[in-house]
């Protein structure tokens, strides 16, 4: 065995602090950090979140109000409830899916679930015809849309991922194309259509940050919440999925049944979001690696927390700036993609590069 | 006691396991050798349920792994195995505290923590506890994974090619703690080696594979000779006897 004692004291006295690595300095008071015990530097990292997250709904609220209180409060206030929908499933959904991928560069849009979304709703008006669509509830029209979203994402991406070995770049090019293949197929429907029925559809499946579907607030709020409350009871699952497949199925966990658990969730989550906003395609992405870099853990119940408030915060603020000083001259989705994308070929060369 | 049954493993028409039928004792040190492809590592991942089989069945003490739930085989039987390296940041500690999922699902309890102790200080690892396995060194992270199939405290460990990618402080070390493992604790080791001398002096048991099939089974004495080594992989061999130990020389 190596000269132990020597490394201790070199340790201990930091006679040699340049030799000693970052991280290895004991962040954990002791071997207890069952629940939610958090390191010095997470809790000034959920701190800084909590204060900035309550920076910016104050900002989003207030802002140039001018005095019409009466008219501005209700109005921003079910946006904000909109955007903390959007933001927590986009968040939720995509750490679930780093993991379920086993890398920090998919995410459910990146890998067409969105699209996916688009399509089944579309398909749906396609066979049904405008006419029985107009006399359903949007709501029924909403769950219909969310059950064949659930069963039609789980079983293609239950194959696609297989048995979690392929490549992430295999992945990614299969992402891409179902992606492409999913709006191609939407977009076929759309040309074939009725122009009532294409008329009826735009205006239930086009929403975007300006044209929040708010008549889908409540359930959506709802089903996001039923989604949340799964993924934090699968955490410790989630926690043993992060060491890989094989010692996730090694330390005894059913693979295949939390797999399908954790899908069924994602496509929950993305129906929320997509028909809440429409398809967003890189704020997951940068919401939940903003996420990883603060909070530095494997531990899912941190990171999901963090991604949740990185990403609210980040519509809110994002959508303030937007309104009232760009004046509405273009949009948070835009934006986001810009941003995102920059930052997912960044990751991507530097992947290529390790 | 593992008992392997038919076991048959094939890629379209190259048959990687053929038939084999097997049973690993339930204490002791077992070592798998045999050239490249002869299906070691497909032995071992279906025995630990990490791959399908294409038919037979393996029951380890009278529990079919294929079947049985897969909690209930994460207590009897581990597996370490050289697969991609975790990317999530992760401290020894918490690496370790992993392997009483099978025990506790996440909540930690009273045994757990001093199982955890315990297997930290058996793979010598208590100063390097705090530190992200990231930064470790290939052979202190090799004892990280070996402590953390400790804590999973299964009777039957096994491990597939352990010694990859270690110098021989390292790979040595690693050997005295399976022989330690085995005779301390009473467990059953079951490791592929591709150095048949280590397999010679720390081995109970030699099984030799060939094209997917076992071809030599025994003791030391009873493997590691001229002629099965000769008949295993083809090539010239000369077993010594240097104090005590059977070692084959075949660098000629």
């Amino acid at each position: 065995m190596p000269p132990r004692e020597e490394h201790t004291i070199v340790l201990e006295t930091e006679a040699e602090p340049a030799s000693e690595p970052d991280g290895a300095r004991q962040d954990y008071a002791g071997g207890e950090r069952s629940g939610f015990a958090l390191t010095p530097r997470q809790k000034r990292v959920f701190v800084t979140l909590a204060l900035l997250l309550a920076a910016s709904l104050v900002l989003f609220l207030t802002w140039d109000v001018n005095g019409h209180w009466d008219f501005a409060l209700p109005r921003r206030s079910e946006q904000i409830v909109a955007l903390v929908i959007v933001g927590l499933a986009v968040s939720t959904s995509t750490v679930v899916f780093h993991t379920l991928t086993a890398n920090r560069i998919l995410t459910p849009s990146i890998m067409g679930f969105d699209a996916l979304y688009v399509l089944v709703a579309t398909a749906l008006v396609f066979m049904v015809g405008s006419a029985t669509v107009a006399q359903i509830d949007p709501l029924v029209m909403f769950g219909l849309n969310t059950a064949l979203m659930m069963g039609c994402a789980t079983a293609i991406y239950q194959w696609i991922l297989g048995s979690g070995e392929r490549g992430l770049y295999t992945l990614i090019l299969v992402g891409v194309v179902a992606g492409t293949f999913f709006t191609s197929l939407t977009n076929f429907m759309f040309r074939t259509m009725d122009p009532n029925e294409f008329d009826s559809l735009m205006t239930t499946l086009f929403a975007s940050f300006n044209a929040i579907d708010t008549t889908l607030l409540w359930i959506g709020g709802g089903l996001l919440l039923a989604g949340v409350v799964v993924v934090f009871r699968l955490v410790p699952r989630l926690d043993v999925l992060g060491l890989g497949r094989e010692r996730a199925i090694t330390l005894g966990l059913d693979y295949r049944k939390t797999v399908t658990w954790l899908l069924l969730v994602v496509a929950l989550l993305v129906s929320v979001s997509t028909a809440l906003v429409g398809p967003i395609t890189f704020l997951g992405l940068l919401v939940a690696n903003l996420a990883y870099q603060l909070t530095q853990t494997h531990r899912h119940s941190v990171n999901l927390v963090a991604a949740g408030l990185v990403s609210i915060i980040a519509l809110v603020a994002g959508q303030a700036v937007l309104e009232h000083v760009l004046d509405h001259n273009g949009t948070l989705g835009s934006i986001i993609n810009v941003v995102g994308g920059l930052y997912f070929i960044g990751l991507l060369l530097k992947e290529a590069r390790s | 006691m593992i008992t392997i049954d038919a076991l048959t493993k094939a890629y379209d028409e190259t048959v990687v396991v053929d038939h084999v039928n097997l049973q690993l004792p339930d204490s002791g040190v077992t070592s798998l050798i045999g050239p490249n492809g002869a299906g070691k590592s497909t032995l071992l991942s279906m025995v630990s349920r990490i791959l399908g089989a294409d038919a037979g069945s393996v029951s380890v003490e009278g529990v079919d792994v294929f079947k049985a739930p897969s909690k209930q085989v994460a207590r009897k039987l581990s597996i370490l195995r050289q697969d991609a390296h975790t990317t999530a940041r992760i401290t020894v500690r918490e690496l370790v505290e992993f392997g009483r999922y099978p025990h506790s699902h996440g909540r930690l309890t009273a045994d757990c923590h001093a199982a955890v102790a315990e297997a930290l200080t058996y793979c010598d690892l208590e100063d390097l506890a705090e530190r992200p396995i990231h930064q470790l060194s290939g052979g202190q992270r090799q004892r990280a994974y070996v402590a953390m199939v400790l804590a999973q405290d299964t009777r039957y460990v096994l491990l597939d090619e352990p010694l990859n990618n270690l110098d021989m402080v390292h790979a040595t070390g690693l050997m005295q703690l399976l022989r330690r493992l085995a005779d301390e604790k009473g467990k059953s080791i079951v490791l592929v080696l591709h150095d048949v001398n280590y397999a010679s002096v720390y081995s109970d048991r030699i099984i030799a594979m060939r094209n997917g099939a076992v071809v030599h089974d025994g003791p030391p004495e009873a493997v590691i000779t001229d002629h099965a080594l000769g008949d295993v992989y083809g090539m010239e061999f000369s077993v010594h006897t240097l104090g005590g130990d059977r070692i084959a020389a075949y660098f000629r």
